[in-house]
């Protein structure tokens, strides 16, 4: 009996044992999110998924599709990201497990994407066939479409799209001049508001961080349109109408991009279309209080979290230069030449660090924000969009 | 018959870029031009640079184009950055399966 007893008592301690090991040897259990990231590596169609502690690759990921322009979106638990690429496609993969989850092709070719406040719900922008498409965030089943239709029976390419609070999403129409506003609600068909004759050729926009104003850029014209969503009836306003004053435009080798743009303190920094100049507003009244003469075309202007700084890069053939505008004087407080082709800039969470990447160099690298010194490089091919978790948690990202 | 045709190639220079020139345009087109028309060149706010769609319109149209960009939209003008001979170039590999 004892012999019996004590045979099982072995076994149960073997089984355990068995058990805990698998479950120490299972990275689920170990790995927390918080600092980790995405690199988009445009030309292989993979990402990286990167940690910003220890400044390391954790894994490649690939069979992406065309990841030209493509971003990146993340759950409310800042386990999963959700890659919009140019094709189409859209890939929710897990940061954790290191694995694709899910991945559909829901179009012919995208623009980006945005996740709803509630995080039940993935919103894709496309340009072809243009529209914006719904899908569920946990089974990428798509929910719903939103035709981009316009004029007699024609179909706009959708740029610009930015969550709202309360399960909404704004776009605008590139070829339609609208801006849309997509109210889904808890139950029933999406409910679309259309605001018409917005201006020329709208080609990014954005949502502030409380999620009150949504603003486009206009690229057939001097401008940006503004609406106020707090306002009892939002009605799109111009601003900065005529910033050029009818001067003829320089060409600009890249569009401007206006997600990730820069709040500090009380004044947002933009980037003209077609003038080497970041254009400078007052947040509540959006009167233009300044301008900054700038290297070229600046791509994206970007708040340091605090807003204290903004860095500022810029199109082809001036993009391995990035200045950082100090946001009190406007003066600009540092120029830095990392290399050929500064694509994109990530900021950490609080700000310490910002993850550039050089595409041209197949690296990216990672600068103190307050020293200016350079911390790290990494290996990555052609990296374009670099996106941190910590954007799970901010409208607008 | 060969040979003919390597000098025919040669005397349009078009053909006769240095090879490490060439690959800098490679890369301008598929990720500088690819930015609007996408790095496979299927188009994106720009038109696609496919080769089927590119082989309707005559080179000298598309050299227009290339150097003069389009008013109006926001097809910039190349020219300055770009020589007449290397947009030739680029146009002759458009039509005849762009390099990746």
């Amino acid at each position: 009996m004892k012999r019996r007893e004590f045979i099982k008592l072995a076994l149960a301690t073997t089984a355990a044992g068995t058990a805990a090991t698998r479950a120490s040897a299972c990275p689920v259990s170990s790995r927390a999110t918080g600092d980790l990231g995405v690199i988009v590596e445009r030309a292989s169609g993979s990402i990286l998924i990167i940690e910003s502690t220890g400044r390391t690759v954790l894994d490649r990921i690939e069979g992406l599709g065309d990841l030209s322009h493509a971003s990146v979106v993340f759950s409310r638990n800042e386990r999963f990201a959700y890659i919009f690429g140019r094709d189409g496609g859209l890939t929710k993969v897990d940061l954790i497990n290191a694995v694709i989850n899910r991945r559909v092709v829901q179009a012919g070719n995208s623009i980006g994407g945005a996740i709803s406040d509630d995080g039940r719900l993935v919103a894709v922008a496309n340009y072809e066939p243009g529209g914006v498409k719904l899908f569920d965030s946990a089974s990428l089943a798509e929910v719903g479409e939103i035709a981009a239709e316009f004029g007699r029976d024609q179909r706009s390419k959708t740029v610009g799209i930015a969550d709202a609070p309360g399960r909404r999403f704004l776009f605008s129409l590139y070829d339609g001049g609208e801006i849309w506003l997509v109210d889904c609600g808890m139950s029933g068909p999406p409910k679309v508001t259309k605001f018409g004759g917005v201006g020329s050729l709208p080609y990014d926009g954005l949502i502030t961080r409380d999620g009150r104003y949504y603003l486009a850029g206009l690229f057939g014209e001097d401008g940006l349109v503004c609406l106020d969503l707090w306002a009892d009836q939002p009605a799109p306003r111009r601003i900065l109408a005529g910033y050029g004053k009818g001067e003829e435009k320089l060409p600009v080798y890249k569009m401007p991009h206006l997600r990730g743009w820069a709040q500090a303190g009380d004044r947002f920094l933009l980037p003209a279309v077609g003038r080497h100049e970041v254009l400078v507003v007052q947040a509540e009244t959006f009167q233009e209080i300044g301008r900054v003469a700038v290297h070229g075309q600046p791509v994206f202007v970007m708040a340091r979290p605090d807003g204290r700084h903004a860095w500022v890069n810029f199109a082809h053939p001036k993009n391995d230069v990035v200045q950082v505008i100090d946001s009190r004087s406007l003066a600009i407080q540092r120029e830095l030449r990392p290399g050929p082709a500064v694509l994109h800039m990530e900021f950490t969470g609080r700000g310490h660090e910002v993850w550039l990447s050089v595409r041209d160099a197949d690296r990216v690298d990672v600068y103190d924000t307050r020293t200016f010194a350079k911390l790290a490089e990494l290996p990555a091919r052609k990296p374009s969009g670099i996106f941190f978790t910590c954007r799970a948690h901010r409208t607008g990202f | 018959m060969v040979v003919l045709a390597g000098l025919l190639a040669f005397g349009t220079s078009a053909w006769a870029l240095e090879e490490q020139r060439e690959k800098e345009l490679t890369n301008l087109v598929r990720q500088d031009c690819g930015s609007c028309h996408g790095m496979t060149l299927k188009g994106g706010l720009g038109r696609s640079l496919a080769r089927e769609r590119i082989s309707q319109f005559d080179d000298d149209t598309l050299v227009a184009i290339i150097l003069g960009g389009v008013p109006g939209t926001p097809m910039p003008p190349w020219r300055g950055l770009i020589t007449d001979e290397e947009v030739r170039w680029i146009v002759g590999r458009l039509k005849t399966g762009f390099p990746e």
